[in-house]
């Protein structure tokens, strides 16, 4: 739901718009706002006209990389009918007027694909009365479009600045009324348009967090406990403040339970410069305090984990009988999986400018997430939520990390201590030691299959830290956005089906990135229904097929909790297996799967899920030499995503999902000994390099009229089960744990 | 006292002599074009030319530096048209952009050396530059457009 409204310039309107503009406001209801309360109806898109034709776009997502900041403004603007080399657009501040901000969950076109419209039409409509009144025509026969409106009985025209002040002077139309463009009219949308950064990125320009400065500014860099949670007994900064361009030391406290956003404490080093700072921080020597995660290691809490799901969890979901169902089976197949921990690992450490004074701060961030930033400071610093500003730069990427604003919470702590801006500065060390990590998982899987070889009854018990851990630190179990990633809603019809979750505690900070609980789910079924496909001896695509069953609409049958479906209600986005399907079929049909040759060294491998409302399929191709050195020919992902708004980015998060899923697999693992983290750095924490990814991705969209889903993030899920059901056929070696990495394969 | 060209540009440094050349162009000249990624040579975010060629900056001392001509991706090309740059459009290469800089740098001073790479050239070339976005297909993809070699 959205309500359109011309709006007055206020605020940081006043900045961006001159006193003559048009100010097109559309709101997004809040999701549980009273909807008769105008209070609640809170701006999100902010659309000027400049009486000398220029456009002005608000965009208040944060750009990390899919080109969102482009893509809306360029759907605003087809809506519109301007001239998209006469828009400008312009990153919002965090405000919560806008609805949310997060850019997180792959949900900015879904949510305002809508409100862009609207915003678009309704200035349209204003626009094409304007002209209608001032020829004394029918507004039906005035049309905008190349920033002009035209009557189109006589090729009149009067372009979008002259018609700005008595388009103001126009009713807004009520939304109902609100005629939207066929999309056979646009002109950006649908088209490879170029994003608004690229060309500036090309040549070293725009500005990401890290490259924030402001004048009179100081840098940071902060020594934290290397165990999560511990404090500072004492500290000796004598060598420190000997370092050339060292200025002072800084203690920040440590957080308050639960941890949240805040910052995790430490003592910072205050420079001149960051190099000076970095090596001040070498000479620190700090007293730890290490707390109650100092007997913290992967090696003791993998073996907690899987002894969690050897034995019955809080029952997630449950339908039929189970344990009558293996009773009666053939054939009973059991295994265990398990991911690791992971770090984000964004090219762009975190990093922050924020400067405190006269009891407000402002600060300018690489942030997915402004709004957790004004609330995060505000609380930290005991002040109003409106005297925190946050400006948004580019972000060198994010993959879930930068929505928690930690580090923009330090800069504020020590701008506040040493009176000046501060821009806290995390090394890569920092980021992977000390980052809100993807968390380690083990799943038990058990099937009975009957004498057909299909599934009768499907026992999936999972065990991971919760990111609700982070947000309440007694929580043990799952929240429902966890166990609803791919696993109480796997749409398999299969008659007998429970999910249990097993306990497990944190010792870090955990937090969702790019695919989340999708990641350790999608690669524990997949992996296991290649397993069954093998053990009934069925071709893997057919057996995937008949495991989903007819087309329908699944709606999951979930105990003690509520079934997520990222936020969105299930009559809009119904679970679809006829989608799920068809991206299986074309998949299949794409990489040519009928006629693979697997064994020898080669082998191809499938996985399908559905996440974040979009529909995925990859197919890999792989070859294995003797040395275990894999090598990934081709892969294809087919994506089912609803509406797409531009086809080349929506290509590109689909290859990047690739890559990412390719890191999964091979590569990443985070460790911990004694409380602390083992990696440090990309020659320990590794990611996929240029030889080590697929030599060709080939993604297929499939075309689709359905709302606008997920992009960012549902590429992810299926590409390691798919590296590992391929190197199964390649090699007859099942790998159930990831990395491959540690299995010996390189 | 340090002198360098820093694009053109001669440069007096008279601070750490440690100091990798990283952090002067960053923190000392303002031009942020070169990124930190990793202070340790793995990841190739802060790749700028040193007499012609491909350096790490984080792994370049200023001293190390001395006498030499430093081209940073702002000193690329004056207007953005260097070659790989071209093929960098073209190809819509960057996502988020951070390592791209590193990227264009790294494959500008191989189509020098190589001005028509194998893909076994582009491997060994470009290994040292992460993209986590995932860029790696394209990057190839412009790297050969700018050489002018079959994809």
């Amino acid at each position: 739901m959205t309500r359109i409204e011309q709006v007055s310039r206020r605020g940081f309107l006043e900045s961006l718009f001159s006193a003559g503009a048009l100010v097109i406001g559309a709101s997004t209801e809040a999701l549980a706002a009273p909807d008769a309360d105008r209070a609640a109806w809170t701006p999100s898109v902010y659309l000027g006209l400049e009486s000398d034709g220029a456009v002005i776009v608000v965009a208040h997502r944060s750009e990390m990389g899919t080109g969102i900041r482009s893509v809306l403004p360029m759907l605003l603007a087809d809506e519109l009918g301007a001239d998209w080399s006469k828009v400008q657009v312009q990153q919002a501040i965090g405000d919560e007027k806008y609805g949310s901000q997060n850019t997180d969950g792959s949900c900015s076109i879904r949510d305002f694909y809508d409100a862009v419209r609207e915003a678009g039409a309704t200035a349209r409509t204003m626009l094409e009365g304007a002209a209608a009144a001032r020829w004394g025509a029918r507004a039906a026969d005035c049309k905008a479009a190349g920033h002009v409106v035209t009557h189109t009985p006589t090729g009149r025209k009067l372009g979008f600045g002259e018609l700005v002040a008595a388009a103001k002077q126009q009713p807004v139309p009520a939304k109902g009324s609100l005629k939207f463009r066929p999309e056979s009219e646009y002109r950006y949308i649908g088209k490879d348009t170029p994003t608004i950064d690229r060309d500036g990125l090309c040549m070293g320009k725009g500005t990401f967090g890290m490259d924030a400065k402001v004048p009179g500014m100081v840098y940071a860099s902060i020594e934290r406990s290397p165990v999560y949670g511990g404090t500072v007994r004492s500290h000796d900064d004598a060598g420190t403040l000997k370092v050339r361009g060292v200025q002072r030391t800084a203690v920040i406290p440590r957080f308050k339970e639960p941890q949240v956003f805040q910052q995790l404490g430490g003592v910072a080093v205050i420079a001149d410069n960051t190099w000076s700072a970095l090596q001040g921080r070498k000479k620190l020597k700090v007293d730890w305090d290490p707390g109650p995660n100092a007997g913290f290691g992967s090696d003791a809490y993998k073996l907690q984990l899987f002894d969690a799901v050897r034995k019955p969890g809080k029952v997630v979901r449950n339908v039929g009988d189970v344990d009558a169902a293996f009773a009666k089976s053939a054939q009973v197949i059991e295994a265990l999986y398990y991911v690791p921990m992971l770090a984000h690992a964004p090219m762009e450490p975190p990093a922050a400018v924020a400067e405190f004074k006269d009891g407000k701060v402002t600060a300018w961030a690489a942030t997915q997430n402004p709004q957790a930033v004004q609330d995060a400071v505000s609380s930290a610093l005991g002040i109003a939520k409106k005297d925190v500003v946050c400006h948004v730069t580019l972000l060198g990427g994010g993959f879930g990390r930068k929505s928690k604003p930690d580090y923009v919470v330090e800069a504020a702590l020590l701008s506040k201590q040493v009176g000046k801006p501060v821009k806290v500065v995390w090394s890569r060390e920092d980021d992977v030691r000390f980052d809100y990590f993807h968390a380690v998982a083990a799943m038990s899987m058990k099937a009975g299959l009957g004498a057909d070889g299909r599934p009768t009854a499907w026992l999936h018990r999972s065990a991971f830290p919760t990111i609700g851990s982070t947000f309440d630190s007694s929580a043990t179990h799952g929240q429902e956005f966890e166990m609803g990633m791919g696993w109480v809603d796997l749409p398999y019809d299969i008659p007998n089906h429970r999910a249990e979750n097993g306990a497990a505690k944190n010792h870090v900070r955990i937090g969702w990135m790019r695919a989340v609980a999708n990641i350790y789910h999608a690669f524990a079924i997949h992996s296991f229904v290649d397993e069954l496909a093998v053990a009934a001896k069925r071709d893997q695509v057919s057996y995937i097929l008949d495991l989903i069953g007819a087309s329908r609409n699944v709606v999951p049958k979930v105990e003690g909790m509520n079934y997520w479906n990222n936020t969105q209600p299930l009559d809009k986005f119904p679970i679809d297996t006829g989608r799920l399907r068809r991206v299986v079929e074309v998949a299949a049909e794409k990489s040519g799967w009928a006629n693979r040759k697997s064994g020898g060294g080669r082998g191809w491998g499938i996985a399908a899920h559905r996440s974040f409302l979009s529909y995925v399929a990859a197919v890999v191709e792989v070859e294995v030499d003797n040395k275990g050195r894999v090598t990934i020919p081709n892969m294809h992902i087919v994506a089912d995503a609803g509406k797409i708004m531009s086809p080349d980015r929506v290509h590109a998060q689909f290859e990047g999902a690739g890559v990412f899923g390719t890191s999964i697999a091979m590569l990443g693992e985070i460790t911990a000994a004694n409380g602390r983290i083992q990696q440090s750095n990309f020659h320990d924490y590794q990611v996929a390099r240029i030889h080590q990814v697929p030599k060709q991705t080939h993604v297929h969209v499939i075309p689709s009229t359905e709302r606008p889903a997920g992009v960012g993030e549902p590429g992810v899920p299926p590409i390691a089960p798919a590296i590992c059901n391929a190197i199964f056929a390649a090699t007859g070696k099942r790998y159930r744990e990831l990395p491959l990495k540690k299995q010996g394969l390189s | 006292m340090i002198r360098l060209t820093v694009n053109g540009a001669s440069r007096e440094f008279d601070g750490e002599p440690d100091m990798p050349l990283l952090w002067y162009l960053r923190d000392i000249l303002d031009m942020t074009g070169t990124k930190y990624g990793c202070g340790l040579g793995q990841c190739g975010a802060c790749t700028v030319h040193v007499n012609g060629t491909a350096m790490r900056s984080c792994l370049t001392t200023m001293k190390a530096a001395a006498g030499k001509r430093v081209t940073t991706i702002e000193g690329l090309s004056p207007d953005g048209n260097h070659p790989v740059q071209k093929a960098w459009k073209e190809c819509n290469v960057p996502q988020c952009g951070y390592c791209q800089s590193g990227q264009i740098m790294q494959a500008a001073s191989l189509l020098k050396q190589k001005p028509k790479p194998s893909d076994s050239d582009i491997d060994t070339a470009m290994q040292g530059n992460i993209c986590r976005c995932g860029t790696y297909q394209r990057i190839r993809k412009a790297i050969k457009l700018a050489a002018g070699v079959e994809g």
